[in-house]
C-alpha cells in the first residue's frame, strides 16, 4: 500500500454497516446476570426546599430492592467533589455553589434528583418512583439572566450571597477608547443565543457492577470521555483508578452533552455497591430533554466601530452567560467567545468581559462549537451591521479586513496565534459557487416585486484541537489536553490500535485506520481501532470534543506508528543482516538502502519481532505515544445563504446554501462532508427552530419533541460543499478539525440572509430562532 | 416514557369490544392506531386501567361510495385513505389531507376513527368532517359532525361507544387544504380548508380553538360575491385561540385569514 493511498481517500465509514443494520451495541443493549434497574425521582420544582421524603409506599411496591435519598449516600459518595468546576477561562469564580449528585435540603432546578428507586424490573422502578412522596416548600425561582443579576433578585441558591458566578474582564474598556473616539461609524447591537437542548439520539445510559469480593467497579455508559469519568467516579467513591473500569463503546451522539459528569454517573455505581447487584439506569427522552446539559444561553451586548473606508477599528463585547443552577464542569469554556469575537478580521482593539450568572435551570456546558458559534455570530452580525451603515457590500468589507495569506501565523487581538489561513481563497470559491453577482441581480429584481429575499455571508474561523498545554493545563486545573494512542502489532501482523479519543458518530474508526494504514503500510482490514475502554490502551485518554480527535489524537496515532516503524527497523536490520541506519521503510516494506530487493514485508518483521533477537533488543512490536500540540489549529471558510421570507406568514425559507471550508489536509473527504452536513443542519436548527423555553416558575415548556422542534431532513435544503486546503503547520499531518465547523459557521450566514431580506422594511437585526411567529411580529411592527 | 401498568384485551368484533368496555368500566380505552393514545400513556398523561384493542376487527377499514356518500371505516388508516382511488375520485381533499398527516409511521398506523374519537383540535379530519357536514356512525347511533366535537379532546361519544365509520358527502369540485407547519411531520399550527360543494364554498379551520371551526362568515361573504381576499378577513371572526410555543393567539388569527385566502385562491 502506498503511503498516499488511504489518507485522502473517500472510503466508506467502516463502522456504518454494523451501526445501520442494528448491530451496534449501545449501553442499553448490554445486560448482566442479576441486573436490576434504577429510576430517579426528580424535583418537579425549579426551586424548593425539601420538607420530607416519604419512601415507605415505594419500598413496598412490587420488585423494589431499595429507595435511597441523600442520607443513604453520605458515606459512599464524597460530597461536592463529584462535580468539579474547571477554571477554564474564568478562573476566579465568585459564587460556585457546591453540587451533590442528589439534593440534600434544597432543589435548584427542575429535574434535580431527590431519590432513587431500584427494582427488579425497569417498569417496577418507574411505578415505585411515582409512589415516593416528596413534600416541597416552593421557593421563588430566578429564570432570566438579567433578572438574576439585579441586587435583591431571588437567589438561585438561598445559601449563596448572590447569583454572579464570575465576572471576568479580558481586556478593559479603556483599551478601545481610541478606536471608538476616532471612528466614523459605530453600531451597537444586543444579540441573543438562546438555550438549546443537545438531544443526542441515544439518551444517557449508565450500567454499573460493583464486585464486593474484588472491590472492583465496572461501568458501561454513554460518554464522550471514559477516562475522565473514571477519574471523577473513582475519586468520589474513594476507589483507586486501577479498580474502576469505564467502558463506552458505541455511543449515539454527544454534541458536548456527554463530557461532564452527571449525578447518575455516581448514583448508579453507588447503588450497585449498596445492593450488591449490577444496576442499570436508562434515561428517558423526557429526562434527556430536561436534564442534558444545555447549550448556549447567552446574551451579547456588542459595539463595533469603523472608518468611513471600511477599516475596522474597535469592538466591545459583554457576554452574559446563563450557567444554570450550578456551574458546569466545563461551563466557563463558552467564555472563549470573548477571546474570539473579532472573528476573521483585523481590529485595532477589542475589549471584552464575561459575566456568568446562576439561574434555576439545568446547567449549561459546551454544546457543539461551544463559544465559537457565538463568537462567529457576533463577529459576522457586527460586520453586516457595519456594512449597512457604511453602505458597503458585505463581501468588500470582509475582504478589506482579512489578514492576508502572507501574514500567517497571525497573532489576533487576544494574543492567540492563528496557524494558517487563506481567507480570500475560500471566499472567492464560495462566491463563484453561489453565483454571488447573479444572485444579487436577481435579488434586486425580486425586491422590485415586493419580495423579501436576502443573501447572507459567514466568513467564519474557529480555534480547535484542544490543546496546547500552556493553555489547557491551567484551564482544566492541571491536566494537559494532549492525546494518547497505543499501537500493538501482533505476531501474524494484525494491528490493534487503542486511542484515547472517542467515537460517537464522527467516523474516526475509519479515519484513524486510514492514518495507521499509511503509516504502517499494512492493509486497512488488518487494523482494528479500539476506543472507549479504560482497561485497554494507554494510562489516560482525553476524549472527543472540541474538534480535537484528528488534530491531536490522529497525530498521536501517527507518532505511535512511527515508533513501531523505528522498532521494526531494528528487527529488520537483524533479519536482513544489515546495519539499522541502512534500513529504509517504504510502502509497508523494510529494505536495505540502495537494494530494494533486499526487503522484508511488515508482517514478516512483525513475526520476527517475537522471535529470537540479538542481545539488547526486546521482543514485541508496540508503542505508546502522547501528543501535546504546540498550538491550536484554525479552520476557516465561507458560507453563503439565500433566503426568502414570506411577508404574510413570516416564514423564512432557505433557498440556496453554499459552503467552502478549509480544514487543512483531508484524511477522508466523505467524512469531512458528512460532518459539515450534520453541523449545518444543527445550525439551521438553532437559527430557525430550536429553543428551550421555560415558564416563570421554571417549568420547561419545550419538554417534548413536539415543542422542542429539531428540524428533520425534510427541512434541510440542498447544501453545496466545496473546499480549499491550507495545511496546518501545527502538526505533521497538516490537519485541522471539522467536527464543529458547521454549527460554528452557519447560524450567522442564515441570520445575515434573513436580516438582508427584511432590511427594506427598516429591520436591522433578527434574533434566533427566527420563527415565523417572531418574524411576522417584527415585520408588523416595522410596518407600523 | 414508561406507561403505568394496564390490562389488555383484543376484540374481534364491535360487539365484543363493547362488551369488554362494559366489563372493564370507565377506565378502559379503545386502542386503534395508538398514535395519539400511546404517546399520552408514555408520558403518564393518560393512565387507562385497560386497553381494548380493536385492530383485529374485520371489515372496519372499508372505503366505499354508496350513492352520494363516501363511507370511511373507523380502522381505515391514513395510508389507505391517501392512496385510495375511491377517495381520490369522490373526495380528493380527504386523500390530500391524509397524505399530510404526520410521517410514514403515523400514516401506517393512525386511523380515521382514532382521529375523530380523539377530538384533538389539531387533527385534520375533524375540520373536513365539520365543514362538509359528515356523519359519525357508532355502534349505537349516527351523530352529525356539528354535534360531535364538544371541547378540547371531548366528543359526544359515551365511554362504551365505538366509532364504526365516518360518512362524507361526495365532493370533487375545487378544493384546497393548507396546513401551516414548521416541519413536514408536524401538526398544523393553523390549517385552512376550502371545498366547493354544489356551487357553494365550504371553509374550515384547524387548531384555532378547542374544536374544529367552520368559517361560516367567510362562506357567507363568498356567497354574497366577496373576493377571496375580502371574505378571508372574516376567517378570524369570533375566534379565541389559545397560544402555544409556536404561535400567539394573535398570530393564529392572522394565519387563519392568510391561509383561508390562499386556500380559496389556490383551490382547484
Ligand atoms: C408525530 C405525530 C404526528 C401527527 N400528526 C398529525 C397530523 O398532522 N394531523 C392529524 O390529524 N393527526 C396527527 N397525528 C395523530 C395521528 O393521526 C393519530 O394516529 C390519530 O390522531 C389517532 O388515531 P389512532 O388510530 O392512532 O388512535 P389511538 O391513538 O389508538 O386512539 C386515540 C383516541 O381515540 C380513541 N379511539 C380510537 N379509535 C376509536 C374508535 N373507533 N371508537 C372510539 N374511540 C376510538 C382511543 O380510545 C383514544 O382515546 C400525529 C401523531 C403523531 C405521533
Amino acid at each position: 500500500m502506498a503511503v498516499s493511498q488511504l489518507v485522502g481517500a473517500k472510503i466508506h465509514r467502516r463502522e456504518d454497516p454494523r451501526l445501520i443494520t442494528g448491530h451496534g451495541r449501545y449501553t442499553d443493549d448490554l445486560t448482566r446476570t442479576g441486573l436490576v434497574h434504577l429510576a430517579v425521582v426528580r424535583s418537579p420544582h425549579a426551586h424548593a426546599r425539601i420538607k420530607s421524603i416519604g419512601v415507605e409506599a415505594a419500598k413496598k411496591s412490587p420488585g423494589v430492592l431499595g429507595v435511597f435519598t441523600a442520607q443513604d449516600f453520605k458515606d459512599i459518595i464524597a460530597g461536592p467533589a463529584t462535580h468539579p468546576v474547571a477554571p477554564v477561562f474564568a478562573p476566579d469564580k465568585k459564587v460556585n455553589p457546591p453540587r451533590y449528585p442528589i439534593a440534600r435540603e434544597e432543589v435548584c432546578y427542575q429535574g434535580e434528583p431527590v431519590a432513587v428507586v431500584v427494582a427488579e424490573q425497569r417498569y417496577q422502578a418507574a411505578d415505585a418512583a411515582q409512589l415516593v412522596d416528596v413534600e416541597y416548600d416552593p421557593l421563588p425561582a430566578v429564570m432570566e439572566i438579567e433578572e438574576a443579576m439585579k441586587p435583591g433578585s431571588p437567589k438561585a441558591h438561598t445559601d449563596q450571597p448572590d447569583n454572579i458566578a464570575w465576572d471576568a474582564t479580558y481586556v478593559p474598556w479603556e483599551a478601545t477608547e481610541e478606536a471608538f473616539k476616532t471612528a466614523d461609524v459605530v453600531v451597537k447591537q444586543r444579540i441573543l443565543q438562546r438555550r438549546l437542548s443537545p438531544n443526542a439520539i441515544e439518551s444517557r445510559v449508565v450500567m454499573a457492577e460493583y464486585d464486593p469480593f474484588d472491590k472492583r467497579l465496572t461501568m458501561w455508559m454513554s460518554t464522550q470521555n471514559p477516562h475522565w469519568i473514571r477519574l471523577f467516579v473513582s475519586g468520589a467513591l474513594g476507589m483507586g483508578e486501577h479498580s474502576v473500569r469505564v467502558v463506552s463503546h458505541d455511543v449515539g451522539g454527544g454534541f458536548g452533552s456527554k463530557i461532564s459528569p452527571y449525578p447518575e454517573d455516581y448514583l448508579v455505581p453507588a447503588v450497585s455497591k449498596l445492593v450488591e447487584r449490577p444496576v442499570k439506569w436508562t434515561e428517558t427522552r423526557t429526562e434527556a430533554v430536561q436534564n442534558a446539559y444545555a447549550g448556549r444561553g447567552q446574551i451579547y451586548d456588542v459595539e463595533a466601530s469603523a472608518k468611513k473606508d471600511g477599516t475596522l477599528l474597535g469592538m466591545r463585547v459583554t457576554q452574559l452567560l446563563d450557567c444554570g443552577a450550578y456551574i458546569g464542569t466545563f461551563g466557563a469554556f463558552q467564555t472563549c467567545a470573548c477571546l474570539l469575537a473579532g472573528g476573521a478580521y483585523k481590529w485595532k482593539a477589542i475589549s471584552s468581559r464575561s459575566i456568568g450568572v446562576l439561574t434555576n435551570k439545568i446547567t449549561t456546558d459546551p454544546y457543539r462549537g461551544a463559544g465559537r458559534p457565538e463568537a462567529t455570530h457576533v463577529a459576522e452580525r457586527m460586520i453586516d451591521l457595519l456594512a449597512v451603515e457604511l453602505k458597503m457590500d458585505p463581501v468588500e468589507l470582509r475582504r478589506k479586513n482579512f489578514p492576508a495569506k502572507e501574514e500567517f501565523p497571525f497573532t489576533q487581538n487576544f494574543g492567540l496565534v492563528m496557524d494558517s489561513g487563506d481567507y480570500n481563497a475560500s471566499l472567492d470559491k464560495a462566491l463563484k459557487l453561489f453565483g454571488y453577482d447573479q444572485m444579487r441581480r436577481e435579488q434586486a429584481e425580486a425586491r422590485k416585486q415586493g419580495k423579501l429575499v436576502g443573501i447572507g455571508l459567514s466568513t467564519w474561523i474557529e480555534i480547535c484541537g484542544l490543546g496546547p498545554g500552556a493553555v489547557t493545563g491551567p484551564a482544566t486545573g492541571g491536566v494537559v489536553l494532549s492525546e494518547s494512542a497505543q499501537v500493538k502489532v501482533h505476531p501474524a501482523g494484525g494491528v490493534s490500535i487503542y486511542v484515547g479519543t472517542h467515537n460517537h458518530g464522527q467516523g474516526n474508526d475509519t479515519t484513524h485506520a486510514q492514518i495507521a494504514a499509511d503509516a504502517l503500510g499494512v492493509p486497512i482490514e488488518q487494523i482494528d481501532i479500539r476506543h472507549g475502554d479504560t482497561n485497554e490502551g494507554p494510562g489516560f485518554g482525553y476524549g472527543t470534543y472540541g474538534s480535537r480527535t484528528l488534530a491531536v489524537g490522529g497525530v498521536a496515532i501517527n507518532r505511535a506508528c512511527a515508533k513501531v516503524v523505528e522498532k521494526g527497523k531494528k528487527v529488520a536490520a537483524h533479519i536482513l543482516e544489515a546495519a539499522e541506519e541502512d534500513i529504509v521503510f517504504d510502502q509497508g516494506k523494510f529494505h536495505v538502502k540502495g537494494a530494494p530487493d533486499k526487503s522484508k514485508a511488515f508482517g514478516e518483521v512483525a513475526f520476527a519481532a517475537y522471535g529470537q533477537l540479538p542481545a539488547g533488543l526486546e521482543q514485541g512490536l508496540e508503542a505508546v505515544a502522547y501528543f501535546e500540540p504546540p498550538n491550536f489549529v484554525w479552520p476557516f471558510g465561507a458560507h453563503i445563504c439565500a433566503v426568502e421570507v414570506d411577508a404574510e406568514t413570516g416564514n423564512a425559507q432557505i433557498t440556496k446554501y453554499v459552503a467552502v471550508d478549509d480544514c487543512g489536509n483531508i484524511i477522508n473527504p466523505m467524512i469531512v462532508d458528512g460532518q459539515l452536513h450534520g453541523g449545518i443542519a444543527q445550525s439551521i436548527g438553532q437559527a430557525l427552530y430550536e429553543e428551550m423555553v421555560y415558564d416563570q416558575d421554571g417549568q420547561l415548556r419545550s419538554a417534548t419533541f413536539l415543542d422542542y422542534t429539531i428540524p428533520s431532513m425534510n427541512e434541510i435544503p440542498n447544501i453545496q460543499l466545496d473546499r480549499t486546503i491550507t495545511p496546518s503547520p501545527t502538526n505533521e499531518l497538516g490537519v485541522k478539525g471539522i467536527g464543529e465547523a458547521g454549527t460554528i459557521a452557519a447560524t450567522a450566514a442564515i441570520i445575515n440572509a434573513i436580516c438582508d431580506a427584511v432590511s427594506p422594511l427598516g429591520i436591522k437585526h433578527v434574533d434566533m430562532p427566527a420563527t415565523p411567529d417572531r418574524l411576522w411580529n417584527q415585520i408588523k411592527e416595522a410596518r407600523k | 416514557m414508561i406507561p403505568a401498568a394496564f390490562e389488555y384485551a383484543k376484540a374481534s368484533s364491535v360487539d365484543e369490544a363493547v362488551k369488554l368496555l362494559d366489563r372493564l368500566g370507565e377506565d378502559a380505552k379503545v386502542l386503534a392506531g395508538g398514535h395519539s393514545l400511546i404517546p399520552l400513556m408514555r408520558l403518564r398523561l393518560a393512565q387507562p386501567k385497560a386497553l381494548v384493542d380493536i385492530n383485529g376487527i374485520k371489515g372496519l377499514d372499508h372505503i366505499e361510495v354508496k350513492g352520494s356518500k363516501l363511507h370511511v371505516g373507523a380502522l381505515a388508516r391514513h395510508v389507505q385513505i391517501h392512496s385510495s382511488q375511491t377517495v381520490k375520485e369522490s373526495l380528493p381533499i380527504l386523500a390530500e389531507v391524509a397524505a399530510e398527516v404526520g410521517d410514514n409511521q403515523v400514516r401506517n398506523m393512525g386511523t380515521m376513527g382514532g382521529v375523530i374519537a380523539h377530538g384533538d383540535a389539531a387533527g385534520d379530519y375533524p375540520t373536513l368532517a365539520l365543514m362538509l357536514d359528515a356523519d359519525i356512525v357508532t355502534n349505537k347511533r349516527t351523530i352529525p359532525a356539528r354535534d360531535f366535537f364538544k371541547d378540547i379532546f371531548t366528543t359526544a361519544l359515551a365511554a362504551n361507544e365505538i366509532v364504526t365509520e365516518v360518512v362524507f358527502p361526495v365532493a370533487n369540485g375545487p378544493h384546497k387544504y393548507i396546513k401551516f407547519r414548521r416541519r413536514l411531520f408536524d401538526w398544523a399550527i393553523v390549517g385552512a380548508a376550502a371545498q366547493k360543494v354544489d356551487g357553494h364554498w365550504r371553509v374550515g379551520l384547524t387548531n384555532v380553538g378547542p374544536t374544529p371551526v367552520r368559517a361560516k362568515a367567510v362562506e357567507d361573504a363568498l356567497a354574497k360575491g366577496a373576493k377571496p381576499e375580502e371574505a378571508a378577513q372574516h376567517a378570524s371572526d369570533g375566534l379565541n385561540p389559545a397560544g402555544d410555543l409556536r404561535a400567539s393567539p394573535e398570530y393564529k388569527k392572522h394565519l387563519a385569514r392568510v391561509l383561508t385566502k390562499r386556500a380559496i385562491e389556490q383551490a382547484q
